[in-house]
């Protein structure tokens, strides 16, 4: 994912003399292209986050598009002030990149998990907040919100995660919300890697004989509000997987807008639970600790079908 | 303190151990920042080896030192040189980022005795520090000394500045800073990134006691470090290091910030660190 957001921003940045990029620190075997293919529109601010904002902020006030790059908790966490007002509050042209959402860096402990960032992001005014699922959409998101023009942060994997879309999705017009398929009552929206694992998790369910539908639903804002409000009218079920807090992300925002719609059917919210935020392993283990894994996913839906028949 | 007590062998004992043991976690584990312990790795066991008071066996001891990992990266050679003191057992290090096990990619405190404080986000240790030696300074006339290790990238952070002038404003002088000055951050080297210099002289102007040393020297350090800690004002040592220190390939290198050695880099490494 981080070299596909590179690479696009490339792309775009031979075309718009406008695109800057600044690190705090960070990209090494990553960003390399960019700096050397643009050093007059590439600064690295060193170990410096809340500098890194600010000097965004001033730079879009003169007229330039910037990117600013690191890993979650450096990206966001550190300087969330500088983004609230210096770029959001001036709705301004930055948007905030980020590797490693979710749990890629899980053996580092807690200081290294991307935990609470949609969160952080998702209620700041002005904001889009974008969190692709693989190499495919994160170029997508990238040119979305290039041309978007506005606060902006895209939540990136590690890197090498698999590829879940077939292709390169070329319509940058569209709301941020792919449908994976499958006929059923249920519904299953995810975004992130971890919609592999709902894939994984609906080809099970079907053979108990429930019929899942798998959306990825990168925009987590702004949240394609039409395409929840007929998919919802057509289920029975709404589960929402992400690899990010239960609190504030994907799973919230869903419930949001459905709770405000009468008669639409009830929302279970998969993610990260906080009281095992001193859990340390591989992301893999904390997917399954957090029943968020393939196996973890197909129980949770399972036992409510059980529990709840419609 | 005196540097006729000195026990030489015992720290260059103790450095050499704890990087045989960072190079097997580091391999096992396909982690990195190797060279980021190795350029801290001789500090570290001067402070273990004899500068601090701890007691291993009793690691909440009121009275100790306290010390902070800032550049909580480093965290294998933390934990290497902490089993090594017996804070915890050394069997542990097999399971250095292992799932749901103790030891963390970044430096852990819960349940990892020794740890005082869990970081792995640049730029918080010199702040946590200092609100620890202004907490220990009213208890005696010898209270304990609290000793912050701090990177050069780390010196970016704007949070360090903030402390390091609240420090020298309170003349905090229980307070010891130790910048394990390797002149390599994540992305390039310091001087092309962000240059640090007049580095010393920064420091000084915020109120601190300035000692400059050769961080691979055991006695310097030693000597600058009992002179540190109650001179009236906080003291930094800057310790001029080599990231990598040691192994002949990874000395002064950006890519041993990321990379973990292969099984022919392991031998080569253990060979020329135990020589
Ligand atoms: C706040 C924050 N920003 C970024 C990082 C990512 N990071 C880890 S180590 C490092 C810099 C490494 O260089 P240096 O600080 O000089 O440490 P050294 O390994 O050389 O001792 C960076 C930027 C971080 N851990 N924390
Ligand atoms: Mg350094």
């Amino acid at each position: 994912m981080r070299t596909a957001f590179l690479s696009r921003l490339v792309e775009l940045a031979e075309q718009d003399e406008r695109i800057h990029l600044l690190t705090g620190d960070l990209g090494f075997s990553v960003l390399e292209p960019f700096r050397d293919r643009f050093p007059d529109r590439y600064i690295n601010v060193g170990v410096a986050e809340q500098n890194m904002i600010g000097v965004a902020a001033g730079l879009a006030l003169t007229g330039k598009k910037v990117f600013t790059y690191s890993i979650v908790n450096f990206a966001v966490t550190r300087p969330l002030e500088q983004i609230r007002v210096d770029v959001c509050y001036h709705n301004l042209d930055v948007t905030v990149v980020a590797v490693g959402g979710g749990v890629p860096y899980g053996t580092q402990g807690y200081t290294h998990h991307g935990s609470e960032d949609v969160a952080f992001t998702r209620v700041l005014p002005n904001m889009a907040v974008m969190v692709p699922c693989d190499s495919h959409e994160a170029a997508w998101a990238t040119t979305r919100l290039y041309q978007r023009q506005g606060p902006s942060y895209l939540r990136l994997g590690r890197g090498g995660e698999p590829t879940i879309h077939g292709a390169p999705q070329p319509d940058v017009s569209g709301p941020g919300w792919f449908e994976f398929g499958g006929t059923g009552r249920v519904a299953v929206l995810a975004n992130g890697p971890i919609l592999g694992e709902c894939l994984k998790a609906a080809a099970t369910l079907a053979t108990h004989g429930i019929g899942v539908r798998v959306v990825s639903v990168p925009a987590v804002s702004p949240l394609p509000a039409e395409p929840l409000l007929s998919l919802a009218r057509a289920c029975d079920r709404l589960v929402v997987v992400e690899e990010h807090s239960r609190i504030g992300g994907l799973g919230s925002a869903v419930a949001e807008i459905v709770s405000e719609h009468p008669g639409l059917p009830p929302v279970k919210r998969l993610g990260l639970d906080s009281a095992k935020i001193k859990i340390i392993g591989d992301q893999r283990f904390l997917w399954q600790a957090n029943g968020i894994d393939a196996a973890g996913i197909t129980t949770a839906v399972l036992s409510w079908v059980a529990a709840a028949p419609t | 303190m005196s540097v006729e007590n000195f026990p030489s062998a015992a720290i260059a004992g103790l450095a050499r151990e704890a990087k045989l043991e960072a190079l097997h976690m580091v391999h096992r584990t396909r982690a990195s920042h190797i060279g980021s312990c190795f350029s801290a790795a001789d500090i570290l066991a001067c402070l273990y080896g004899h500068v601090l008071r701890i007691r291993p066996e009793e690691p909440d001891w009121p009275g100790r030192d306290r010390f902070i990992l800032s550049k909580g990266h480093a965290a294998a050679i933390l934990y290497a040189i902490l089993a090594l003191k017996g804070f915890f057992p050394r069997a542990w290090l097999q399971d250095y980022c292992g799932n749901a096990q103790p030891l963390g990619g970044h430096a852990t405190a819960t349940g990892v005795p020794g740890v005082e404080v869990s970081t792995g986000s640049l730029g918080h240790g010199l702040s946590i520090g200092l609100g620890m030696a202004i907490g220990l300074r009213g208890t005696d006339g010898d209270h304990p000394k609290v000793y912050v290790m701090l990177s050069d990238g780390e010196c970016d952070e704007g949070s360090i500045w903030e402390a390091a002038l609240l420090a020298g404003a309170r003349r905090v002088d229980n307070l010891v800073a130790i910048v394990d000055y390797n002149k390599i951050q994540s992305f390039g080297r310091v001087a092309d990134i962000m240059d640090l210099e007049p580095f010393g002289a920064k420091w000084a102007a915020f109120g601190w006691h300035v000692i400059e040393v050769d961080g691979h020297d055991h006695a310097a350090v030693c000597t600058a470090l009992g002179e540190a800690g109650s001179v009236g004002k906080p003291s930094v040592l800057i310790a001029h290091t080599v990231k990598g220190k040691g192994v002949s390939y990874m000395e002064d290198q950006l890519l041993w910030h990321y990379r973990s050695p292969t099984a022919d880099e392991l031998r080569q490494a253990i060979q020329e660190v135990s020589s």
